[in-house]
């Protein structure tokens, strides 16, 4: 792993503690008493705040998980760091938009 | 390994994840009939899986972070069982609230 990789890997690290922290808890609160579709989209639905929180959770967590997807590749399969590096921005870009509409769906629909 | 393999296992996951709640777009009764499907005991289960790899992910992350930039201190293999201790402790929990 280069240092941009290595740098950008645990400053995504960093800032999802704190948002991990978060959404487990919220796991926790919303899973009480039964999850209803309407409990979560009434929390989330035209909320400013969840739609900066999930997105940038969604963003850290694309680029996180691609860099460590990209490790794996290189080192558990007979692939040059430049394929897996592809197949990594791939899935990041998947996650993201993924992610994205996700977050969209929740706090927009 | 275990950091790695948490890690892994939530990349897999999070498309799923993703899925899962984009069903909103097509309104709260799609969203809602998927979330009844999830109040399956296995279904249960496996959410208990996913929050006890989430956990692990996140105090191994940690670990990893206090390991790079602060000075190094013995310990450090407890520190990970701790970690997968205190994992298993927050999965069980919610096991124990969602059953």
């Amino acid at each position: 792993m280069n240092v941009r990789l290595y740098i950008w890997q645990r400053a995504t690290a960093a800032v999802m503690a704190p948002l991990v922290l978060v959404h487990i808890a919220v796991i926790f609160y919303a899973t009480h008493q039964g999850m209803t579709a309407e409990d979560i989209l009434s929390r989330t639905h035209g909320s400013i705040a969840w739609a900066a929180y999930y997105g940038l959770f969604v963003a850290a967590a694309a680029i996180h998980a691609s860099i460590g997807l990209r490790n794996i590749l290189a080192e558990w399969l007979p692939l040059m760091e430049r394929r897996a590096g592809r197949y990594a921005v791939g899935f990041g870009i998947f996650l993201f938009a993924l992610g994205l509409r996700a977050v969209a769906a929740v706090v927009l629909s | 390994m275990v950091h790695r393999i948490s890690g892994l296992a939530l990349a897999i996951f999070l498309p799923l994840h993703f899925l899962a709640l984009g069903l909103a777009i097509e309104g709260d009764a799609k969203l809602e009939s998927f979330l009844r499907w999830s109040d399956q005991p296995l279904v249960k289960l496996a959410e208990g899986g996913l929050v006890f790899l989430l956990t692990v992910h996140l105090l191994g992350g940690l670990r990893v972070l206090a390991i790079e930039n602060l000075p190094w201190t013995n310990g450090q293999k407890q520190l990970a069982t701790f970690a997968a201790a205190i994992s298993a402790i927050v999965a069980f929990i919610f096991l124990v609230r969602v059953f």
